[in-house]
C-alpha cells in the first residue's frame, strides 16, 4: 500500500506545475491546459483521501469536478475561438482591452 | 376617550358639516389643476359656486341654531392620529362661537370672492388667484371648525401658507416676494409659541381635544400667584396669537402684507385670517380665565398695540397702509377685550370689524381701481363726484369704524370700552387708552376720507396720456393695481365690485344692532358660561339702585367715547378740509416726532439691526463659512480626496495583464492557505 503522503505530494506537484504554467505561459491554450492540470491535481488528492478514509464523498466530488471541467472546456474553447477570430492572436498579453 | 356628551341638534342631514370646509378645497383643486386651460367663465363659476354653497350651508345651519342649542360635534370622520391613549381626529365642532366665525368667514369671504371677479379678471394669474382664495377658505374653515388643537393648528398653518401665496401673488415684484417671506417668517415665530403651548397641553392633559382639555382645566384652581402651567400655556398661546393677529412685537408683517392684491388685504389681512388669534384666545378662554397673569399680558399687549398702531396710522400716505395700521389697532382692541375676560365683546368687535374693515379695503380697492393704480392719497381727492357708490359705502364704513352711533363699530367698541372699565380684570388705564385710541382712529379715518373724496382731484392731468384711448388704458391698468400710468378721468367700478360693497355697507350699518341689550353676549353665553354667571349676579343680586347707577355710568362712558369719535371727525375736518395748510405746519413744528411716526417709529430698522442682521451675519460667517464650509464640507471633501489618493495608487494593480491578475489570485489564495495553516498549527 502506497502511503497517502506520496499521493498528496504528487497532487501538490501537479497543482504547482499548473499554477506556474498559468502564470508564465502566454499562449491561451497552454494556460487553459494548466488549469486542467490544477484541477486534476486536486482530483488526485480527492481520490487519495477517499481511499484513505474509506469514504465515497471524495470520489463523488471528483465526478463533479470532471463535469464542471468538461463544461468549462467547452465554453472556454468557444471563447478562445471567438477571441482568435477578432484579435487574430492567442497571446494573452495582447488581449487587454479592459485595461484602465 | 370620553363618550360624546352632546346630542346633534338635528340628527338628519346636519352630518354635512364636513362639507363646508371641503367644498372650497374642491374649488381650489379644480381651478388649480385645470384653471390654466379653462375659460374665464368656467374659472369664475367654479370659484364662486363652491364657497357660495358653503355659505348657503352655513346659513342653513345657523337657521337651526339658537343660544340654547347644544354644540354639534362631527367626529364620525376619518381617524388621524391614534397612538396609545392619545388621539387626534379630523373632527369638527360647531357651537355658537364657531358659528359666528363660520358665518363671518363664509359670508364676507364669499362677497370678497365676487368682488375679486371684477378686480382680478384682467390678471394673467386669474385662475391661480381664485384657486388660492378658495384654498384659504378651506384652511380658515378648518381652523374655526376644528374640534382639537391639532386640527386647528393645521388650519392655522394653512392660512399662513395661503397668506404667503397671496401676498407674493405678483411674485415678479421684489417687494411683494419679500413681503410674503416676511409674513411667513414672522408668523413662524408666533407658531413656535403656539406649538410649545400644544406640547405643554399634551404633557399635562394628555389630549388636544377641546372638550377633554377644557374639562380638566375647569377642574383646576385659578393660578393667582406665580407662573403655573396654565399661565405658561396661556402666554405661549398668546405668542402664537400675536404672530397671527399682528400684535406687538410681531405686528411688522401686516403693513408689508399690503403688497398683495387688495381683495387679499380685505379677506385675509383684515376680515378673517388676522382674527384667528382672537378666535383662538376666545376658544381657550377656560385656560385664560384660570390664569389671570396671562390675561393681564393679553390685555396690556392689546391696549399697547391699539394705541401704537393708531399713532402710526396718522402719518401714512398710502391708502392701504393707513388701513393696515388701522387693522392692527382694531385687533389690539379685540385683544384688550379678551384680556379683560370680555371674550364675547372681543368676538363681537371681530364680527363688526370684519364687516367695516372688509368694506374699507374693498372700497379702497375700488378707489385704486378707479384712479388707475394710484395708492398715494396725496394724489387723490375729489373722488366723491367720480365714484358716488364707492364714496357712500366708504362713508358708512368710516363712520362705523369711528364709533359713531348707530353704526356697527359703535356698539362693539363701546362694549369693549365698557367691559375694560367695569370688568374685574379691567382697569381705568385700559379704558382711557382705549378712548384715546378711539379718538386717533376717528381722526386718521376721516383724514383718509377727506383726502380721498373731498377737495379737487390731484392726480389725473399730469399723468393723463392723450395718445391712448381711455378704453385701452382701462384694460391695461386692471392688470397691475400698483402701476400708475396714463388713465384719464377717475371712474366708478363695475357692478360686480360695487355689489359686495353695498352688501357690506348694509352689514356695517345694521351689524351692530345684534348687540343691543347684550343680545350678542347672550347668544354666546353657552360658550363663555363663566361670564354669564358674573352677568347674572350683576343683574339679579344687586339692588336696583346699583343697577341704575351702573347704567348711568355706562351712559356717561358711552358719551365720552362718542365724543372722542366726533372730536376726531372735527379735527380731521379742520386739518384736511378747512385749513389744508395746517398739517404741514404742524408737521414742521413737531419735527422729530413727525419723522418718527412717518417712519413707523423705526421699528423695522430696529428689528433689522437687532435680530435680522445679527442672524444673517451669524448664519453666513459662523454657520455657513465656519461650520458648514470648514467643518461639514471639509470633512466630506477630505474623506473623498483621501479615498481618491488611495484608489489612485491601488488601481495600478488593475493593469489589464491577465497573468498579473492570475498572480494576484494565486498570491491571495496562498495567503489564505498560509493563514489557515498558521491558525491550525497554533
Amino acid at each position: 500500500m502506497i502511503p497517502l503522503f506520496f499521493y498528496l505530494g504528487l497532487s501538490g506537484i501537479l497543482f504547482v506545475c499548473g499554477v506556474l504554467g498559468f502564470l508564465i505561459k502566454r499562449n491561451i491554450i497552454t494556460i487553459f491546459m494548466s488549469i486542467e492540470l490544477m484541477l486534476n491535481g486536486v482530483n488526485l488528492s480527492f481520490v487519495a483521501f477517499a481511499a484513505h478514509w474509506h469514504a465515497l464523498s471524495g470520489q463523488i466530488f471528483v465526478f463533479f469536478v470532471m463535469v464542471v471541467a468538461a463544461a468549462e472546456a467547452a465554453v472556454g474553447l468557444a471563447i478562445i475561438i471567438a477571441v482568435y477570430r477578432t484579435r487574430e492572436t492567442l497571446n494573452v498579453d495582447q488581449v487587454n482591452l479592459l485595461k484602465l | 376617550m370620553t363618550p360624546n356628551p352632546y346630542l346633534p341638534i338635528d340628527s338628519g342631514p346636519i352630518a354635512d358639516l364636513w362639507l363646508i370646509p371641503v367644498l372650497p378645497l374642491a374649488g381650489a383643486a379644480i381651478n388649480g389643476m385645470f384653471g390654466r386651460r379653462s375659460s374665464k367663465t368656467a374659472i369664475t363659476t367654479i370659484a364662486l359656486v363652491f364657497p357660495g354653497v358653503a355659505f348657503a350651508l352655513a346659513l342653513w345651519l345657523a337657521s337651526g341654531f339658537s343660544s340654547a342649542s347644544a354644540p354639534y360635534v362631527f367626529d364620525k370622520s376619518v381617524h388621524w392620529i391614534r397612538a396609545g391613549n392619545f388621539q387626534a381626529d379630523f373632527a369638527f365642532y360647531l357651537d355658537q362661537l364657531s358659528l359666528v366665525m363660520l358665518l363671518v368667514v363664509t359670508g364676507v369671504g364669499f362677497l370678497i370672492h365676487i368682488y375679486s371677479v371684477g378686480y382680478m379678471t384682467e390678471d394673467d394669474g386669474y385662475y391661480r388667484f381664485m384657486s388660492y382664495l378658495n384654498l384659504f377658505m378651506f384652511f380658515m374653515l378648518t381652523l374655526v371648525l376644528a374640534k382639537n388643537y391639532l386640527l386647528m393648528f393645521i388650519g392655522w398653518e394653512g392660512v399662513g401658507l395661503a397668506s404667503y401665496l397671496l401676498i407674493g401673488f405678483w411674485f415678479t415684484k421684489d417687494s411683494a416676494a419679500a413681503a410674503g417671506k416676511k409674513a411667513f417668517i414672522v408668523n413662524r415665530i408666533g407658531d413656535f409659541g403656539f406649538l410649545i403651548a400644544l406640547f405643554l397641553i399634551i404633557q399635562h392633559f394628555h389630549s388636544l381635544d377641546f372638550t377633554a382639555v377644557f374639562e380638566q382645566v375647569a377642574a383646576k384652581p385659578t393660578e393667582t400667584a406665580g407662573v403655573g402651567v396654565l399661565t405658561s400655556i396661556g402666554l405661549l398661546l398668546m405668542v402664537g396669537a400675536a404672530g397671527k393677529s399682528a400684535q406687538i412685537p410681531l405686528y411688522v408683517w401686516l403693513p408689508d402684507a399690503m403688497e398683495g392684491p387688495t381683495p387679499v388685504s380685505a379677506l385675509i389681512h383684515a376680515a378673517t385670517m388676522v382674527t384667528a388669534g382672537v378666535y383662538m384666545v376666545a376658544r381657550s378662554h377656560i385656560i385664560f380665565e384660570r390664569a389671570p397673569g396671562a390675561l393681564t399680558v393679553v390685555a396690556v399687549i392689546g391696549t399697547l398695540t391699539a394705541l401704537f398702531a393708531a399713532t402710526i396710522g396718522i402719518a401714512q400716505t398710502d391708502i392701504k397702509k393707513v388701513l393696515a395700521y388701522s387693522t392692527v389697532s382694531q385687533l389690539g382692541y379685540m385683544f384688550m377685550a379678551c384680556g379683560v375676560a370680555a371674550f364675547s365683546a372681543g368676538i363681537f368687535h371681530l364680527m363688526t370689524h370684519a364687516f367695516f374693515k372688509g368694506l374699507l379695503f374693498l372700497a379702497a380697492g375700488s378707489v385704486i381701481h378707479g384712479v388707475g393704480g394710484e395708492q398715494d392719497m396725496r394724489k387723490m381727492g375729489g373722488l366723491r363726484k367720480y365714484m358716488p357708490w364707492t364714496f357712500w359705502t366708504m362713508t358708512i364704513a368710516t363712520f362705523a369704524i369711528a364709533g359713531i352711533p348707530p353704526l356697527a363699530g359703535f356698539f362693539s367698541k363701546d362694549e369693549i370700552l365698557w367691559m375694560a372699565y367695569i370688568s374685574p380684570h379691567g382697569s381705568r388705564v385700559f379704558w382711557l387708552i382705549g378712548v384715546i385710541t378711539a379718538f386717533i382712529t376717528s381722526f386718521y379715518m376721516f383724514r383718509l376720507w377727506f383726502m380721498t373724496f373731498f377737495g379737487e382731484y390731484r392726480g389725473g392731468p399730469a399723468t393723463h396720456d392723450v395718445t391712448h384711448q381711455s378704453a385701452d388704458a382701462h384694460a391695461m391698468h386692471d392688470k397691475h393695481d400698483q402701476h400708475g400710468h396714463g388713465h384719464g378721468e377717475p371712474h366708478e367700478s363695475p357692478w360686480v365690485m360695487l355689489g359686495p360693497l353695498v352688501v357690506l355697507a348694509i352689514l356695517s350699518f345694521v351689524g351692530g344692532w345684534v348687540g343691543i341689550h347684550r343680545g350678542f353676549d347672550r347668544f354666546l353665553a353657552p360658550v363663555f358660561h363663566s361670564q354669564e354667571v358674573a352677568h347674572g349676579s350683576l343683574a339679579t343680586a344687586d339692588e336696583e339702585a346699583a343697577i341704575a347707577a351702573l347704567e348711568k355710568q355706562e351712559l356717561i362712558l358711552t358719551g365720552v367715547s362718542v365724543a372722542a369719535g366726533v372730536l376726531g371727525l372735527y379735527l380731521a375736518w379742520l386739518l384736511y378740509y378747512r385749513r389744508r395748510d395746517l398739517p404741514d405746519k404742524i408737521a414742521a413744528r413737531l419735527n422729530g416726532l413727525y419723522d418718527a411716526v412717518v417712519n413707523k417709529y423705526y421699528v423695522d430698522e430696529l428689528y433689522a439691526s437687532l435680530f435680522v442682521k445679527p442672524l444673517v451675519e451669524g448664519s453666513s460667517v459662523i454657520l455657513w463659512k465656519g461650520v458648514d464650509q470648514r467643518m461639514i464640507d471639509a470633512t466630506v471633501n477630505n474623506a473623498a480626496r483621501e479615498a481618491r489618493h488611495v484608489s489612485d495608487n491601488v488601481r495600478h494593480m488593475q493593469s489589464g495583464n491577465l497573468r498579473s491578475y492570475a498572480g494576484w489570485v494565486a498570491a491571495g489564495g496562498a495567503a489564505v492557505i498560509g493563514y489557515m495553516v498558521w491558525m491550525g498549527v497554533r
